[in-house]
């Protein structure tokens, strides 16, 4: 490695002043490489613990059973109305449809830890098949119906197997049926549709980041129509109109400190102020965005301040000597060969506010919301708030998800990042 | 305030002292013609300070119609200044404050209730550094007439951007390409955009601030030769540090010193007579 050098010049041995500087050299130069090394391995280890922990709730057990949509059974008349059909306990229907099919089980805790292997959603399925399609009274039927969340993980192995039963998540008879399932071809695995259009539930294998996307999304649109306009147009007035003095002094150091201020301090803020003030309604995307727009503000007034200083002024004088007002100066010359930098700023401002939770908390976005928010007025969660929640959540079935949902927000942010490196490729110009 | 009067032989034999220096001096009485008939652009008594920094004092100089006037003197001295004051450019540039009064046409415009713009389109400007904006060939000249509201329907733009690049002497070369971005052309062809791009708005004086310093002596040639022929419709004023290029192209020549206005005179006159112990040091090189 002696690019540059040569250990010797003209045949004659180097000084060991040489020698020395040449070995400094590549001392730092190897320390450079550790240091960008470690950087590395601690981004993939990192990465690569998330996938591994959370691909797999991409897919979802499901176990295939046979239903008797007996009229009997459902408690109505053979040609039954949409009334009788809602009125149908369905439940019961799926519980008396498991004794026919299991009748070894005889046993009521036997046949309680049978219909567990099932999710809990299994009734409203089989209420909505019916509805949709009432001529299925009378008929049978195999249909498949996700699992619990505790036989999924013993089918995944997220869960552990080999152990003792009483710190098992299945009995050992449940352990049983799954294998013979397994063995029946009863079962089989289907990609997660749900994961990205439902909201949170009690139960992981119906939970989902629906609700939490489209919150988080409403967020950042307020977080966006507040800052962006609002950041820009300081920007433009601290850089092209204001006076250097002291007053415009001040108001630069604030805002280069508002930037390292604690997210969470944002939080207390809009807590005290919107909700406790001015009674905005808690919880709320409006409030959230308004929230992160604080937070973001700094980000993107500086970095808008960076980029139209970076404009040379031989433009503004050009502009200007044409007698250009300076506001036309400023829209027609200077903004857009600013807007690259406006642009990259901004999106890494929002992508920012995309990630953050402390001042989400604060204000309330942390309730669960199991509608999915339809707009910037109703209760919400978001992304990072979910999260949390799901971080904190004891159930096994969780941590997939936790890891799933940060695939999903990482995602969000590479290509919030990719964004911002298309538009700055896109909208760059040479003077 | 110095006395009016049309230089005549007269006058001139009162300048029995030669100015030898200006440092120890507040006031420096300008020699020479400084002032014309009916000129199109006087300046009266304009002293400008940067802050607390006087940079020009008292200056009193005419722009006559129809001619070339070249500023010149060493570095800081004040000519760029000074141009800059007629198209009130130095409002851009914060704690300057010019004073003293300049007339276009009679018409005072160092004055707050003056509208720049429309000063800005009767006085052109051409830079030191070629600075065509981002666009297009096309949209640098239509730019002006665009914003004065100049141009009516499309082609009436069109015959207007043709005039400009004609003039410009620049047509034969970008007739082909007006919608290719501006910046890809030589440095030569970027100034002379920059020219075609002032005389759109169909200015009445044009203030040119060392337009060749960037540029090699081909292009260098084709700007003045360019400028010669723009004197025919337009008042101008060149800064230049090339004594040559002054000699060349301009009619009178002021020479500038630490701020002041020493001597004004006809070109030829000024070249190979200069009044002035400053001027000819550094007219012949000793000096600047």
């Amino acid at each position: 490695m002696n690019r540059g050098f040569s250990r010797t010049t003209g045949g004659k041995p180097l000084s060991s002043l040489n020698i020395r500087r040449q070995r400094a050299e590549r001392r730092f130069r190897r320390i450079g490489l550790f240091g960008v090394g470690l950087a590395l391995a601690s981004v993939l280890f990192l990465l690569g613990t998330i996938f591994s922990s959370g691909y797999s709730a991409f897919w979802r057990l499901h176990f295939a059973v046979d239903i008797d949509f007996d009229p009997v059974l459902m408690n109505v008349s053979s040609d039954p109305s949409l009334e009788e059909l809602r009125d149908v306990n369905y439940l019961s229907l799926f519980r008396k449809n498991l004794e026919r099919s299991y009748p070894e089980v005889k046993d009521r805790s036997e046949r309680r830890k049978l219909a567990q292997m099932f999710s809990e959603s299994v009734p409203d399925v089989l209420e909505s098949l019916v509805i949709s399609n009432p001529s299925l009274v009378g008929s049978k039927q195999r249909i498949w119906v996700l699992s619990s969340s505790s036989a999924e993980m013993i089918y995944k192995g997220a869960a552990p197997r080999d152990i003792e039963e009483k710190r098992r998540v299945l009995t050992d008879q449940q352990l049983t049926w799954l294998d013979q399932w397994h063995g029946e071809n009863l079962t089989r695995t289907r990609f997660n549709f749900r994961f990205f259009t439902s909201g949170p539930s009690r139960s992981p294998e119906l939970a989902g980041l629906g609700g939490a996307i489209v919150g988080s999304a409403l967020t950042l649109l307020v977080t966006l129509l507040i800052s962006f306009p609002m950041g820009v147009a300081a920007a433009i007035y601290l850089e092209e109109y204001a006076p250097k003095n002291r007053v415009s002094e001040i108001i630069e150091v604030n805002i280069n400190n508002l930037a390292a201020v604690p997210s969470i301090i944002f939080g207390l803020l809009g807590l005290a102020v919107l909700l406790n003030v001015f009674g905005l309604p808690r919880g709320t995307p409006l409030v959230g965005g308004i929230v992160l727009s604080l937070m973001t503000l700094p980000t993107i007034i500086i970095a808008s301040r960076a980029a139209l200083k970076a404009v040379p002024p031989s433009i503004r004088d050009g502009a200007l000597a044409m007698g250009a007002s300076p506001m036309q100066t400023i829209f027609h010359h200077v903004l857009p060969l600013a807007m690259p930098g406006i642009l990259t700023g901004s999106i890494i401002g929002l992508a920012q506010a995309l990630g953050e939770t402390a001042p989400l908390l604060m204000i309330g976005m942390f309730a669960f919301v199991a509608d999915t928010p339809s707009g910037i007025l109703d209760q919400a969660s978001s992304l990072p708030v979910q999260i949390y929640l799901w971080a904190e959540s004891s159930e096994r079935g969780y941590v997939e998800l936790t890891a799933a949902a940060i695939m999903i927000i990482l995602v969000f942010l590479v290509f919030m990042n990719l964004l911002a490196v298309f538009l700055r490729k896109k909208f760059e110009r040479r003077w | 305030m110095i006395e009016i009067s049309p230089p005549s032989k007269k006058s001139e034999k009162n300048f029995t002292t030669r100015l030898e220096s200006v440092d120890e001096f507040d006031r420096v009485e300008t020699v020479g013609e400084m002032f014309v008939d009916r000129p199109k652009v006087s300046c009266l008594g304009v002293s400008v300070h940067y802050g607390d920094k006087q940079a020009l004092f008292n200056i009193n100089l005419d722009l006559g119609r129809n001619e070339v006037l070249a500023l010149i003197g060493p570095s800081g001295c004040g000519k760029t200044t000074f141009l800059r004051c007629i198209n009130r450019m130095n409002d851009t540039i914060e704690g300057c404050r010019v004073d003293g009064e300049i007339k276009i046409e009679g018409a005072e415009i160092n004055h707050s209730d003056a509208d720049v713009v429309s000063l800005r389109s009767k006085v052109g400007m051409v830079f030191q550094k070629p600075n065509p904006f981002p666009k297009s060939i096309f949209d640098n000249i239509a730019y002006g007439p665009r914003i004065h509201g100049l141009s009516g329907p499309k082609n009436e733009l069109d015959d207007i951007v043709e005039a400009a690049l004609k003039r410009a002497g620049l047509w034969e070369e970008v007739s082909d390409r007006l919608h290719t971005p501006a910046t890809g052309l030589s440095g030569g062809q970027q100034q002379r955009l920059c020219i075609a791009r002032a005389i759109a708005v169909n200015p009445e004086v044009i203030l040119m601030d060392e337009p060749c310093s960037a540029l090699d002596p081909i292009a260098t040639a084709r700007i003045e030769e360019l400028i010669d022929d723009l004197r025919e419709k337009f008042t101008i004023a060149i800064v230049t540090h090339s004594m040559h290029q002054a000699a060349r192209v301009s009619q009178r020549t002021a020479y500038f010193h630490m701020g002041h206005l020493v001597e004004v005179g006809v070109t030829d006159q000024m070249f190979t007579n200069p009044r002035q112990r400053l001027t000819e040091d550094y007219i012949t090189g000793r000096f600047g």
